[in-house]
């Protein structure tokens, strides 16, 4: 089994530290994982994207043309991403801020209104946790118990009275993830 | 019996711990994307506190590789990492310390270039660092990581082969390498050598007088005939290693119909490349080279010999491909594909440059 994910949208939005917690997640599920940040200039509002590729075998390349899974936070994204997902694969979108949504009819197509539910949740920054529900909702790749594992071992130490509404975050992002 | 620790992390935070963890005794860098992060890793480590080890933020790159020259000439196992156009600036105290026959390693996670170039990966300074970027006739070894976990265990392999020759050697990676993260082992723990076991290992050293001769440690002499005898000295040296020290790896070539020559990112890419080449029935196998110098010369003669064409695959625009050109002395077609400025090749990108050699 591999996976290979793409998970793309602004800089700040927590995109690479999302991938993070997922490659972490896939280490203590004992996978083979891959995590290639498309580093850069980027900042705050820029764009920014990882893939991840998690598998029972050896990964031979870290960079990909196409990928099973894309999770797509903004419109630049979506347009640059949106053709380079394999047929048969899966787009997960937060709607927020897109204009133009997805029109692939060879792929599944899941929506998440993650910014709608970080601010219920009154904490933005709850937002890519949300995310990250939604992706192992419709791709369960990797265990709840490891993404906690996963959590612990990111987060540091001071932060770690966080871990209870980032664990209520991720079960929201089950929720919410809804088919378009 | 040490339990083996699988550990996540960046190419650039494998190769701060293994320095650690292989009795480095200085590290002198200075900070450049996409390698500060062996920079960091240090500080956040401080190693200074466990194992003694120096770690010293520089004020240019000009003087990190001059503080290794320093160090060097001691016997210290001396280090330094920076990004292409820092490793520039380091050629004069690379030739110098080939010069002087002194070991130490350099890292260069390369970025594209030319010139300040882009942040982004590039495999740019293969000419750079198997031709003797400085001036003189000289060769560094030249070692080409392909995974984090090949980024940590380099870096002891690279201090070994640097005292045993008394060459600096490179660890030439790139950006892809040092900034994605993988699974590592990290190497066991090894304490840095005494003052008695360095006075051992390099009598050549500087360590203070002490009941022998004077040692001098010097890229500089005068009388041309004593300067021939050094360079002739220099070049038998260079011949040894080139018998010894080639090392490369092998997919899948037992039965290919084409073969990809590519080293570090490169040859990740085109593992990937392979693959879809298999299932569509196409027999491709890779040569990876880990050494870019010395060059697996003999063995890219021999497939030469029974593949229908060779693809040299290198994120630049095309460099290795004249050391394959020059192994294959036209016995078969010789490609190149690459892409430049920071721009890294996708795997399809491979396939078609495959397909296009089969017309």
């Amino acid at each position: 089994m591999k996976q290979e994910i793409i998970i793309a949208g602004f800089g700040g939005q927590g995109v690479l530290s999302m991938g993070k917690i997922l490659a972490y997640s896939a280490l203590f599920e004992g996978k083979e994982v891959t995590w290639m940040p498309a580093y850069g200039p980027e900042q705050r509002g820029g764009t920014a994207n990882v893939t991840v590729i998690v598998s029972d075998e050896r990964i031979s390349s870290p960079i990909l043309s196409e990928f099973d899974v894309a999770v797509i936070l903004n419109q630049p994204s979506l347009d640059k991403f949106e053709s380079s997902i394999k047929p048969g694969g899966t787009l997960i979108y937060d709607p927020n801020g897109i204009s133009e949504p997805p029109k692939r009819k060879d792929i599944t197509i899941y929506h998440i209104d993650a910014i709608g539910a970080a601010t219920e949740l009154d904490n933005i920054k709850a937002f890519n946790m949300i995310v990250l529900g939604g992706l192992l909702k419709v791709c369960p790749v990797v265990s709840d118990e490891n993404v906690q594992k996963a959590l612990r071992k990111t987060l540091p130490q001071r932060h770690h009275n966080l871990i209870p509404l980032n664990e209520e975050a991720l079960r929201r992002g089950k929720e919410i993830v809804e088919l378009d | 019996m040490e339990e083996k620790e699988i550990l996540l992390m960046k190419g650039n935070e494998a190769v701060a711990h293994a320095a650690i963890r292989c009795g480095c005794d200085g590290y002198f860098g200075y900070p450049i994307t996409p390698q500060s992060e062996v920079l960091e890793t240090l500080s956040l480590e401080k190693p200074w506190e466990t194992t003694g080890m120096v770690v010293l933020q520089a004020e240019s790159e000009v003087a990190s590789i001059n503080m290794l020259y320093g160090g060097a000439a001691t016997g210290k196992r001396v280090m330094t990492s920076s990004s292409s156009p820092g490793v520039a600036l380091m050629q004069e105290g690379i030739t110098y310390m080939a010069g002087a026959e002194l070991p130490g390693l350099i890292v260069n996670v390369q970025r594209g270039g030319p010139g300040l170039g882009t942040i982004q990966p590039s495999q740019g300074d293969y000419f750079q660092s198997t031709r003797g970027g400085g001036n003189g006739d000289y060769n560094v070894i030249v070692l080409a990581p392909a995974s984090v976990q090949e980024m940590a265990d380099f870096v002891d392999l690279s201090f070994t082969l640097a005292f045993r020759y008394r060459t600096p050697v490179i660890m030439l990676s790139d950006g892809v390498i040092g900034q994605m993260m993988e699974k590592v082992v990290l190497p066991p723990f090894k304490p840095r050598r005494t003052d008695e076991e360095v006075r051992l290992e390099c009598p050549w050293a500087v360590t203070g007088m002490r009941g022998r001769s004077k040692n001098i440690i010097t890229s500089l002499e005068l009388d041309p005939s004593a300067m021939e005898q050094h360079n002739l000295q220099l070049q038998k040296k260079y011949q040894t290693i080139r018998e010894n020290e080639v090392r490369y790896e092998e997919f899948l070539t037992d039965d290919a119909d084409y073969l990809i020559v590519a080293f570090g990112s490169a040859s990740r890419i085109a593992l990937k490349s392979i693959e879809i080449c298999r299932q569509k029935g196409i027999r491709v196998g890779m040569l990876r080279p880990i050494t870019l110098w010395p060059f697996p010369t003999a063995r890219i003669a021999e497939l030469a010999e029974r593949v229908k064409g060779i693809l040299s695959v290198e994120i630049n625009a095309g460099q290795m491909v004249e050391d394959i050109r020059l192994a294959v002395e036209g016995r078969t077609p010789v490609n190149h594909y690459g892409r430049m400025g920071g721009i890294v090749p996708a795997p399809d990108e491979i396939v078609d440059a495959i397909e296009k050699m089969r017309k």
